[in-house]
């Protein structure tokens, strides 16, 4: 039972951490592939002021001034992601593409052309008369090809949408400025690329995994302290035998690494499976949140794999340490009955430590900075919150003792106490299990909540819609403004404020925003005052970021600077934003035009508006999105970022409640001789395993009593500490009773579960078992 | 006559020759016997099928005229609380209980609790220093006694030893046997003991001898 316990927690353990691992590195390794393609984090770019294309003579003018530029054109094409460079002039020629194993570079430029994918990627891909080449390290879900071969494959002869500038530069070159004054020069991006941004998603998931093995290490523990108890009179009798303390610790030792060696390898296995039926929920949550594209098929990467293992032979080493220093500190002529490992009292040093912890916490809570302080102080949290729990209980039922006046239930109360100490890290590991619960579901619902809200509000025009050019878009204007009630144009442009890269509006004064938008804070009249022009709207990842409040001044253009009047909350964009009147907009950026709109109608009159503006203005059903279609885009990227969590819930979940039934199982063999007396005294086996069972319930009762506090502080913890230091915006908390009540339900049902099997042998325990007890030596 | 046994026998399960073989013998209220009997002789399987822990596999085993061997669990629970005693060699205290509930433990749940007749007790085994102790606290014989006062507080009819003294020294075991057999014939309860100690066995009024199963 307790080789069981020890490889089944050890292993649980090393899967759900190796299945988090194994995710995170399939997507490091995708966007590692994705940077390699294009150089992204590494070159400069040019790009045109208004977000449009770049004609191709621009370019070849541009070579002509003495640019070292190469072009890029990137598009959509069933699916996937087409990228069409041009493998001359791009700087580190085709990225992580190996020219040398079957790609032809004639073959490449002329003719039919080449595309070069991985596998699944050209899966996808019709055939379009090009040669598709096999080339695994290409990044997922995106192809190569001559730029030649994209434009046309696009639809795009002649453009270009950007233009990579290598590192090395003539020093006689013309300025930007004089041969294309309608183009810009953007920096390689900081912060902004891929791996950056999703660095937050990854570590929640570590951080996760981390704690998923944090209560599978209490099993283990558990399962280790109980074995090296036993063997106490073994060892003392080995040594007076004769046998050598350091050859009996280093044999157990390496056995334990034995037994840890193949734990971890199973716990690997499952790790995998964990992971590949994740990875697809992964993958389409960082395409939706991120735009990052990450394989959806699993490989099995050393830096995974490796870790786990490490991690369950590291993990052993500390859940042993201490049984095996014991051990060998142990006196000669020690008792030979194992110490009442199941019996001890508290230690006071615990519940110094969870007081040292909780004000640790606190103390980061109110002080701390940055994003280590912030998970540090929810590390704090939980492991100083499972320490209390022990001399919290060992309280709790004392006081329920005093107050008892029937026998039995004096004897159930300090009988279950007096298995407190033998069950303390299971209830633990449960503890931190709905801990984590209550904490991440109360940050998913309040997430829920405002963010249906928050879309409401920033999603409210019926249709919006995507013009080609400016000529389409003044037909867009001319239909929309027959048969749309209001016509909203979308104006942005990249700007720089405070050292951060944001992004600009430029919005029209209408109702629409009026009505709908809310302000976390803001000034008086606040829309009155931006209308004419005197000050500016920001979100609130850039009020946090670059340390603005209202009344600080803001750069918004050329030479010109308003104050801040407003901050509004922006869930889930991961860059700053700035927002002024439509006019003032476009007197600081007259070069752009509107390509897209907002469209408002009767909600009746959305389909005939589309049918008009497919008639009239050419306009594709691609380049329309009706709000109910963007809002169920948007929940639907959201149902998914969380139920990656959600798994993980349940799977910590499961853990803690296999670890109360693997306590509860092997210290049934323990209970007997506390358990025995009582049946000889008068009660049944049958009363004695209901109590049992009630036991369990009521321990399970109190651990989810302390775990609601602890969760909600956990979930403070994130919404307002984490969640703000890794994305930039705070989410108001919102409490959901109902969620904790089922949660606590399903806890107490774990826990009769995990009861009922011990409480069952205990009821058909053969007197003889019992009286076992009993007997004495003659 | 308080206990009657007729023609018990008794077979554990995976052993073929049986630990009990038609076992007869009668005791009247108050009366006192020691059981003897060498290693494996059955003292303590008879033992069990008098104070109900366990069932005979055939005859009759009658206390105040119920037979024992038809009741269920629940039956032989009842006779336990209530009716019979029993005082085992390894005091089998509870040990989340201190001394004081310990005494009274069974005789609360016989419903027969006597918070004077605890302090009589407690007095006369020298336990009244030792109420809010937890039994790990206490000496061998402190245990023991914390033991008897427990058996004998809720009055039984019946009192099973099962060598009370065997883990005490000499000095101690004589001590605790008399104080035992003056308190049971104080109440006049019946007292079966069992022992491998002739000389304990000589301070008992009567002396069975079980050999092999059966009654010398």
């Amino acid at each position: 039972m307790q080789l069981m316990t020890l490889l089944a927690g050890l292993a649980l353990a090393t899967a759900l951490w190796s299945g988090v691992q194994a995710i995170n590195a399939e997507a490091r390794a995708s966007y590692d592939a994705a940077a390699a393609t294009l150089g992204e984090g590494q070159f400069a770019q040019i790009t045109a002021r208004d977000g449009g294309a770049i004609p191709q003579a621009t370019y070849v003018a541009l070579r002509r001034a003495g640019w070292a530029v190469s072009p890029v054109i990137e598009g959509r094409l069933e699916g996937v992601r087409l990228i069409g460079l041009e493998p001359l002039t791009a700087p580190g020629g085709l990225g992580p593409v190996r020219l040398d194993e079957g790609a032809d570079l004639g073959a490449f430029l002329s003719g039919e052309g080449q595309i070069l994918a991985r596998r699944e990627t050209l899966a996808r891909l019709s055939d379009t008369g090009a040669q598709k080449l096999l080339s695994p390290d290409v990044a997922p879900n995106t192809a190569l090809t001559d730029i030649g071969l994209a434009q046309r494959l696009l639809g795009r002869a002649g453009e270009i949408d950007r233009l990579i500038v290598a590192n090395v530069q003539p020093l006689t070159r013309a300025s930007l400025a004089q041969v294309a004054p309608e183009l810009v020069e953007s920096p390689p991006p900081e912060g902004g690329d891929v791996a950056r941004l999703t660095d937050s998603f990854h570590l929640n998931l570590t951080a996760f995994g981390l704690l998923s093995f944090a209560v599978g290490l209490f099993i283990v523990h558990g399962a280790i302290g109980l074995a090296f108890e036993q063997r106490r009179p073994m060892v003392r009798t080995l040594r007076a035998l004769g046998a050598p303390l350091r050859r009996l610790i280093a044999l157990m030792a390496v056995e334990l690494a034995v037994l840890a060696l193949i734990a971890g390898l199973i716990g690997v296995g499952l790790g995998y499976v964990i992971a590949a039926a994740l990875l697809p929920d992964v993958a389409a949550t960082l395409r939706g949140l991120y735009g990052a594209d990450v394989a959806g098929q699993l490989s099995l990467r050393p830096a995974w794999w490796l870790s786990g293992l490490a991690i369950a032979m590291g993990g052993t080493a500390i859940a042993a340490g201490g049984a095996l220093w014991s051990l060998a500190r142990m006196p000669l002529l020690s008792g030979a009955h194992p110490r009442a490992w199941a019996m001890g009292r508290q230690s006071r040093g615990q519940a110094v430590a969870a007081l040292a912890l909780l004000g640790l916490a606190g103390t980061l809570a109110v002080w701390g900075q940055g994003l280590m302080a912030g998970f540090t102080m929810l590390g704090a949290l939980l492991i100083g919150g499972a320490l209390a729990l022990p001399p919290l209980l060992t309280q709790v039922l004392r006081w329920a003792e005093r107050l008892s006046q029937a026998p039995v239930a004096q004897w159930f109360w300090a009988d279950t106490r007096q298995q407190v100490p033998g069950l303390s890290l299971a209830l633990m590991a449960l503890l931190l299990a709905m801990a984590a619960n209550v904490g991440v579901s109360t940050m998913v619902s309040s997430f829920r909540l405002t963010f249906t809200g928050f879309l409401d509000q920033r999603l409210a025009s019926e249709l919006y819609v995507t013009a080609a050019d400016t000529a389409q878009a003044e037909a867009i204007i001319a239909v929309a403004a027959r048969d749309a009630d209001a016509i909203l144009p979308l104006l942005s442009a990249e700007v720089t404020v405070a050292g951060l890269p944001a992004q600009i509006y430029g919005a029209r004064d209408h109702a629409t925003y009026r009505e709908n938008w809310q302000f976390l804070q803001a000034v008086p009249a606040v829309w009155d005052v931006l209308a004419r022009g005197e000050g500016v709207l920001v979100n609130e990842q850039l009020y946090r970021r670059a340390g603005l409040d209202l009344g600080m001044m803001v750069p918004v253009g050329a030479g010109l600077t308003l104050p801040v009047l407003g901050v509004y909350g922006d869930y889930g964009n991961p860059i700053g934003q700035v927002i002024v009147t439509e006019d003032l907009f476009r007197s600081q950026f007259p070069q752009i035009t509107a390509l897209r709109f907002g469209l408002r109608s009767d909600p009746a009159r959305v389909e005939s508006l589309r049918v008009s503006l497919r008639n009239e203005a050419d306009l594709p059903d691609t380049a329309m999105v009706d709000q109910a279609a963007l809002k169920a885009m948007s929940l639907a990227v959201f149902e998914r970022t969380f139920t990656v969590t959600t798994a993980l819930n349940v799977l910590t979940l499961a853990v803690a409640g296999f670890a109360i039934l693997m306590s509860l199982l092997t210290l049934a063999a323990m209970r007997l001789p506390q358990l025995a007396p009582v049946w000889a005294l008068g009660l049944t086996r049958r009363r004695l395993a209901g109590l049992d069972l009630v036991r369990a319930i009521v321990l399970a009762a109190l651990t989810g009593a302390l775990a609601l506090p602890l969760g909600l502080a956990l979930a403070w913890a994130l919404l307002a500490v984490v969640n703000v230091e890794a994305f930039g915006w705070r989410l108001p908390t919102y409490l959901f009773p109902l969620d904790y009540l089922r949660l606590g339900a399903l806890a107490l049902v774990a826990a009769a579960l995990a009861a009922l099997w011990p409480a069952w042998r205990l009821s058909h325990t053969p007197p003889a078992q019992l009286l076992g007890v009993f007997r004495h030596e003659r | 006559m308080l206990l009657n046994l007729r023609d018990v026998t008794k077979t554990y399960p995976g052993t073929e020759a049986p630990v009990l073989r038609g076992v007869s013998f009668d005791l009247d209220r108050g009366g006192m016997l020691a059981l003897t009997g060498e290693s494996g002789s059955g003292k303590s399987t008879l033992l069990h099928l008098i104070g109900g822990l366990d069932t005979a596999d055939k005859g009759v085993v009658a206390i105040n005229g119920t037979d024992l061997t038809p009741l269920d669990d629940v039956g032989r629970a009842a006779l336990r609380r209530g009716i019979v005693g029993v005082i085992f060699q390894q005091f089998n205290l509870i040990p989340s209980l201190n001394v004081a509930a310990n005494i009274a433990f069974q005789a609360r749940l016989a419903g027969r609790h006597d918070p004077a007749r605890d302090r009589i007790l407690t007095e006369r085994l020298g336990l009244s220093d030792h109420l809010h102790k937890y039994p790990e606290q206490l000496s061998g014989g402190q245990q023991q006694r914390v033991a008897i006062a427990r058996t004998l507080s809720p009055r039984p009819a019946l009192v099973l030893a099962d060598e009370p003294t065997g883990n005490l020294d000499e000095a101690t075991a004589d001590a605790v046997l008399t104080l035992l057999r003056d308190l049971v014939a104080e109440t006049g309860a019946g007292l079966i003991l069992v022992t491998h100690s002739e000389r304990l066995a000589a301070l008992m009024p009567r002396r069975l001898h079980l050999r092999a199963g059966l009654l010398a």
